[in-house]
């Protein structure tokens, strides 16, 4: 039997020899359910743990927090370039892809030296954002693709080589996994001395580059007018990343790394369209959320950091999508109903023109029954939209008799949107040579969002013609009615 | 077993002749397998990459981890049976949070789907940490396989016809049920693929061919985790259909030279692994890889005879 054979037979033969064996992803999933815990804990008592978090009574908690703020900083800034620039899953490749790096580090001083773990990591994700640079580069493959090649393609190398470290006599207990799955309460002064550095250089680098940074990320043709090296500022992002990622891969591990990379900036996104603001906000919610990450998995004995930190921005992050205030769901949902509302008031409006226009505005006093005879709806539907045009200051409907009358103000926009439409019909069969009897659909949509100086604009080009494609006249908001 | 040298010497009839004569009831259902794998996540990753969801699949495979935890709390058992019914689960409900969170807002989907896979795995760890003392995922669970550990299940038997390894026999049907839908929807696949505009002209939807495509990517993903592991699949998804990128601007050539990719990856891979006495799908990506550069280093030949006369 061969060696290759043998061990595989065995394997399957006892529990001991499989999870000796394991190896990969195989070997990292159970690490994770015990990584990262912080302190020996000496009781479970919710309140007390709280109070021992707060007064800092622990070194290790002193540390755990000042790396999970540290953390939050530098993944918050990097991350905002990193979501501006559609490249959030550069920190997702850029992670897995730091294994081999690892491997050979390990390799090349037979311990633990983490400064050679350091060394491998950067180098090797360093080389994964070259590798994603050259097949974008170099292929027509879309970059997601080239992402994908270079995270699972180091990735399966780093395997390879893991599996074979382990075979060994050192190798046995070499430590990758902890290295890869993070351990906030094994951050000693020298990782946090690391973290902190990262930090700075990318403070440092954020307030000296913001500009090539800003110019770069949102209008690369601009910035290589001006004379910047698009292609060198990019080049520097990725190296700074990789040592973020290295670093942070200890607190927090190589999956949840690329979370806290993408969620605080993606909260920031939501929340403001300034990119100053975008960036302090994420840098601000990577913090709260290490923060609270570290107070949660204090709170009980078998708790991991960096799974809390994500969820805890994760939370955040759902705070922000719900109600963001201009790009949350709430305020996009309230934003829509009241256009609804409002375009619905308007086409009420336009119907009482109408009908009145039909009879030569002879009395302002339009009676329901005309009027859901005219729209072709009920009567019921009609008083609902009287209502609405009531509550709205524009129109005074009298329930008894069964008539409404607008007010100056209704008369007044009702004039406005007859208007919008007419000019607009016109404009299309003037200037875009529409056929006349296909403008009518395009100017029911754009008849409530053209705003004064569009009106302006376009009576002043049809030479304030008086009349529609139609022939129907267009009113003007001075005319007497 | 332990060896002193990281490279082992080279034993050619312990690398190229052993595993077809004397190892082939083990090593066959190994190939197999690795192709089996290959083979299928390349055709479907096909459309992927054209319609640049190459990072599904990374997505699809982290947030597995929180289905299988939910299963195993809810049925308490590490069964094949719920096990892949909460993966599956998980799944699907990765793409369709993806879907929510950014098509109400300004989100682009890239970060949506790291925002959903990440929070959905670090969730999972929390359940499998708060519940440890229940939560018995171990890396022998059915999850974590390892692909040398394929020729060793009981065997599948239908009646009395010796079937092969379940998950083999698993794979080859999800094979099969996706291989016939993608040669009965090819159209629908195509046309959407390229021209969404024009699908939704004549009468295709694209949400549906999405979220079936998701489906058929879930179900696979799930299935070749038990031999390759979370991340690997990414490869196994990507790199046939990369590969063959480089050599046909055809859909159909492209899919066919993905399956000759996966034939040669998982074979070179196998022998590699032997040599090298390492991870077996390790070395198959590897190998995959290799062929991957190779491929790449024609192509770029080709174009500079071409430009150069």
């Amino acid at each position: 039997m061969t060696p290759s054979f043998r061990r595989a037979v065995g394997r399957s033969g006892t529990a001991r020899a499989t999870r000796r064996a394991a190896c990969g992803v195989a070997l990292l999933f159970p690490a994770l359910a015990h990584a990262a815990r912080i302190g020996d804990l000496s009781t479970t008592d919710l309140p007390a743990q709280a109070a021992r978090f707060f007064t800092f009574a622990d070194p290790a908690t002193r540390w755990a927090l000042l790396g999970a703020l540290l953390l939050g900083i530098a993944c918050g800034l990097l991350g905002g370039f990193l979501v501006v620039r559609k490249l959030s899953l550069v920190g997702d490749a850029l992670s897995h892809a730091v294994l081999p790096g690892v491997a050979v580090g390990f390799l090349w001083s037979l311990t633990k030296n983490p400064l050679a773990i350091f060394v491998g990591a950067t180098v090797a994700a360093l080389l994964g954002a070259l590798a994603v640079e050259a097949i974008t580069r170099g292929t027509r493959l879309p970059q997601d693709t080239a992402l994908g090649l270079a995270l699972s393609g180091f990735f399966g190398l780093g395997i390879c080589l893991v599996s074979m470290i382990q075979r060994l006599p050192t190798g046995a207990k070499s430590g990758i996994d902890k290295f890869l799955f993070g351990q906030a309460a094994a951050l000693g002064p020298g990782d946090l001395l690391l973290l902190g550095a990262v930090a700075t250089a990318t403070l440092l680098a954020v307030w000296l580059f913001h500009k090539e940074l800003v110019a770069t990320s949102f209008d690369p043709a601009f910035a290589a007018a001006c004379g910047m090296p698009a292609a060198w500022v990019h080049r520097g992002l990725m190296v700074l990343l990789a040592c973020a990622i290295v670093v942070s891969l200890q607190a927090v591990g190589v999956v949840l790394v690329s979370a806290m990379l993408i969620i605080p900036a993606a909260t920031a996104y939501l929340l403001t369209d300034r990119m100053h603001r975008l960036l302090w906000i994420s840098a601000a919610t990577g913090m709260v959320a290490g923060a609270i990450g570290t107070f949660l998995s204090f709170l009980g004995p078998n708790l991991p950091t960096g799974p809390f930190m994500v969820l805890a921005a994760g939370v955040l992050f759902l705070g922000a999508w719900l109600f963001g205030p201009r790009h949350g769901v709430v305020a996009r949902w309230w934003l829509h109903r009241r256009n609804r509302e409002r375009t619905e008031r308007e086409n009420t409006l336009k119907a009482i023109y109408h009908v009145l226009e039909q009879r030569g505005f002879e009395g302002g006093d339009v009676t329901l029954e005309e009027l859901a005879r005219f729209r072709r709806e009920t009567l019921g539907e009609t008083t609902h939209n009287t209502a609405a045009l009531k509550r709205a200051g524009l129109g005074a409907p009298d329930s008894a008799s069964g008539v409404i009358r607008l007010t100056a103000e209704g008369r007044r926009r009702a004039g406005e949107i007859v208007r919008n439409h007419r000019l607009w019909e016109l404009y299309l069969a003037n200037a875009a040579h529409f056929a006349a009897d296909h403008v009518h659909e395009d100017a029911e949509e754009i008849e409530h969002v053209l705003g004064e100086e569009t009106v302006r604009i376009l009576e002043q080009r049809l030479q304030h013609a008086p009349r529609d494609p139609h022939g129907s006249p267009i009113p003007r908001p001075e005319d007497p009615r | 077993m332990k060896s002193e040298t990281l490279i082992p010497p080279f034993d050619a009839t312990h690398v190229l002749v052993d595993p077809w004569t004397v190892g082939l009831p083990v090593f066959g259902w190994i190939a197999l397998m690795g192709f089996l794998v290959t083979a299928l996540c390349g055709l479907v990753g096909n459309y992927l990459i054209l319609r640049r969801m190459a990072l599904m699949g990374d997505a699809v495979s982290h947030s597995v981890l929180p289905g299988l935890a939910v299963a195993f709390l809810i049925f308490g058992t590490r069964g094949t049976g719920p096990m892949l019914a909460g993966a599956l689960l998980a799944a699907v409900a990765t793409t369709a949070l993806i879907e929510l969170l950014h098509r109400p807002t300004r989100l682009k989907p890239d970060a949506a789907t790291g925002i959903v896979f990440t929070c959905l795995f670090a969730f999972g760890v929390v359940l499998i940490s708060l519940f440890a003392d229940r939560v018995d995922l171990d890396q022998d669970c059915v999850l974590h396989g390892e692909i040398a550990l394929v020729p060793f299940e009981s065997m599948a038997r239908l009646g009395g016809l010796l079937l092969g390894p379940p998950s083999i026999v698993r794979l080859a049907v999800a094979g099969l049920v996706v291989i016939a839908l993608i040669i009965a929807f090819y159209k629908e696949l195509l046309v959407s693929s390229f021209d969404p505009a024009l699908a939704r002209c004549i009468g295709i939807r694209p949400g549906i061919v999405h979220h079936a495509l998701m489906a058929a990517v879930s179900v696979l993903v799930v299935f070749a985790f038990q031999s390759v592991g979370a991340i690997l699949v990414i490869a196994m998804l990507i790199l046939p259909g990369a590969t063959a990128s480089f050599l046909s601007n055809r859909l159909p050539h492209r899919m066919l030279l993905g399956v000759v990719h996966a034939a040669l990856s998982s074979v070179l891979g196998l022998h590699l692994a032997l040599w090298l006495d390492c991870s077996i799908a390790g070395a198959m990506v590897v190998a995959g890889c290799g062929l991957f550069l190779l491929a790449w280093g024609v192509h770029a030949l080709r174009h500079a005879r071409r430009v150069l006369g």
